[in-house]
């Protein structure tokens, strides 16, 4: 059974926070929520977890029992040591008491955490906390996890620890819902959902959105003269275009994720 | 420097709260306080009983209030007049001798009365009489056995109000507060969770000052300590709506602080800890009635003090019965939709679907 949002839209006071927004995920698959500050990723989790209420739309979920959530703040008990915070998580979900080691050994051991046991949560790193947040998600075995920004402020190596504990998840059977601000990290999902100021600006699986890129992409030297979409990467200049056009001193190239999300916003503004 | 001061500004601006405790409340503050800060008693309800009770009680005069006269009441019906509440003062008129019982509990009332027996003439009107004054409850006047019944129930209302509120708005702060919303609890195990920690230690406390109280400074416990115990329950649920009720209005720690404040002081000056009520304006005695407080010392001290029996106590009781009930009831709406918005099936359902 698939979970997710079906044209949900919510509203604080006159401003909208989702626009008639739509994702779904499967058991088995990570869709990424991709999108920059304020685009409408937390209120797109928080509905889908029940912490808010759609104006309208429809939301599909498990039971709390099932649900997994990890959010921005990353939800620790900072004044309880990392044992006990896993020993609260653990008796809320009814995980008896012999799993509940075993597991909360393996997910600590893969987060590189098994050390720091003992410790208050609040005396941990910002990433270490984030990386506890992920584990007391895991404890309970969910059918649905969802984890808001659980990569911001991680060093790249824990990234990728955290990401490999997600997709050997995912291979178990889980859905998980994961939002991020590193547009990079979107391919590593198996759908993304791009959001823009709280709608949607393009969504599908990542080799999807990519080879339906429109207009030409080109990297240049230099910034061309005129008015073009321009952006920098590196030390050179990606170029976008509508129309398909060849520039003497630039090379068109094929769009990764970050261009995609770049040129996504320029093709709504354009049609604006 | 004037950037610091044009920011500070604008910051205070933004935060209404704390500019209207600035401004609106020291003003408030003293008009209600200014007329409620009275240790002048003007009327002291007053029973007049025995043979001769209908001559008696034509001689009383101000400050006394005669509100009954029985001439068919004795010594031990006016004992009761005062156990039960119903005067602060019983004057007993026998065959020329005059006893006059006081309630002690009422310390201003009953100093006022003595200083007014000596000017007024019901002594000397009794010739070959005796006139006989005694102070029932509290013989010695002792300002201990008043305060500490009363103290009891304002430690209750600090710990219910400001430490459950600020327990609750701590989860708020830190984001767990969400996170408890979507753990498979229902919110009423979340709220029971929440405040059963805090009433078990509230409970303690209050055994703690009692035994203070009676090994320190001698108040006696007379009465039945099962009344106590339910007033003492009833009023520990009042503060603790309170507190999770705040806790729903603020944000962050500091405006709990503000709001628990806001409401502790009235219950300090408006109770009738420090102040007798009777003696209270008309215009702000009204408060008083609504301060889960008011009951509560009026249970204390009756229990503690009088052996009050519980039919006397049963508008005390009633009372914060009713006020647990809105103000509980009040904290749980607030505090259910603040917790889950969008969480309405509970956790034993195979799948959900919610659309508005």
């Amino acid at each position: 059974m698939s979970f997710g949002l079906h044209e949900v839209s919510v509203r604080f006071g006159p401003r909208m926070a989702l626009d008639r927004v739509s994702l779904t995920v499967d058991p088995g698959e990570v869709t990424v929520v991709v999108g920059g500050d304020g685009a409408g990723k937390s209120s797109a989790l928080a509905a889908l977890v029940g912490l808010l209420r759609p104006e309208t739309g429809r939301v599909s979920r498990p039971p709390k029992s099932d649900l997994g959530y990890v959010p921005a703040s990353a939800g620790l008990y900072v004044d309880l040591s990392v044992e006990e915070n896993i020993a609260f998580v653990a008796s809320a979900y009814g995980v008896p008491a012999s799993q509940r080691d075993a597991r909360a050994d393996t997910l600590l051991e893969r987060m590189g955490l098994t050390s720091a046991r003992r410790r208050l949560a609040g005396a941990l790193s910002g990433g270490m906390q984030r990386k506890l947040a992920v584990v007391l998600a895991l404890l309970s075995e969910p059918r649905l996890l969802v984890l808001d920004e659980p990569t911001t402020g991680i060093d790249p190596l824990s990234r990728v620890e955290i990401w490999r504990l997600l997709s050997t998840t995912a291979a178990s059977g889980v859905a998980i819902v994961v939002a991020t601000t590193y547009v990079n990290e979107a391919a590593r999902g198996t759908s993304a959902v791009l959001l823009s100021d709280a709608r949607v600006l393009t969504a599908g699986a990542p080799e999807d959105i990519l080879a339906t890129v429109p207009g030409t992409l080109r990297t240049c030297p230099r910034r061309p003269e005129g008015p073009v979409s321009a952006w920098r990467r590196g030390s050179a200049w990606r170029v976008w275009s509508d129309q398909d056009v060849t520039t003497p001193t630039c090379e068109r190239v094929e769009p990764d994720f970050e261009d995609a999300v770049v040129i996504a916003e320029l093709a709504q503004e354009l049609e604006r | 420097m004037w950037a610091i001061v044009a920011k500070e500004f604008r910051q205070l601006r933004r935060d209404r709260r704390t500019l209207a405790m600035m401004i609106l409340l020291p003003v408030l503050l003293l008009v209600v306080f200014g007329y409620a800060a009275s240790f002048d008693v003007h009327n002291i309800p007053t029973v007049v009983d025995g043979p001769l009770a209908r001559q008696a009680a034509s001689r009383l005069s101000a400050p006394f209030e005669v509100t009954r006269v029985d001439p068919a009441i004795g010594l031990a019906g006016a004992r009761e007049q005062l156990r039960n509440g119903t005067a602060v003062v019983a004057v007993l008129a026998t065959s020329g001798d005059v006893a006059i019982l006081m309630d002690g509990t009422q310390l201003f009332s009953v100093q006022t009365a003595e200083r007014a027996l000596s000017r007024q003439a019901i002594a000397a009107n009794s010739p070959g009489g005796t006139v006989q004054i005694q102070v029932l409850f509290n013989p010695s006047l002792s300002t201990s056995w008043v305060m500490v019944p009363g103290l009891a129930g304002l430690i209750l209302v600090f710990i219910g109000t400001l430490i459950t509120s600020l327990g609750v708005v701590k989860e708020r702060q830190n984001g767990t507060l969400e996170q408890l919303a979507v753990m498979p609890f229902r919110a009423s195990q979340v709220i029971v969770g929440k405040i059963a920690p805090y009433l078990l230690v509230a409970a303690l406390d209050l055994l703690l000052v009692l035994g203070v109280g009676i090994g320190l400074f001698h108040v006696p416990f007379v009465g039945n300590v099962g009344t106590f115990a339910l007033g003492s329950a009833l009023f520990l649920l009042v503060t603790l709506g309170i507190g999770i009720l705040i806790s729903t209005l603020s944000q962050n720690q500091g405006q709990a602080i503000q709001l628990s404040f806001m409401l502790m002081l009235p219950q300090v000056l408006l109770s009738g800890l420090i102040f007798p009520v009777s003696s209270m304006a008309p215009g702000v005695r009204w408060i008083s009635y609504v301060l889960p407080l008011t009951y509560f010392i009026d249970i204390s001290r009756g229990v503690m003090l009088k052996n009050a029996p519980f039919s006397t106590l049963l508008v005390p009781l009633g009372m914060l019965g009713l006020l647990a009930l809105v103000v509980l009831g009040l904290a749980i709406t607030r505090f259910r939709s603040d917790l889950a918005p969008d969480v309405r099936a509970a956790h034993d359902e195979p799948a959900e679907e919610t659309s508005p």
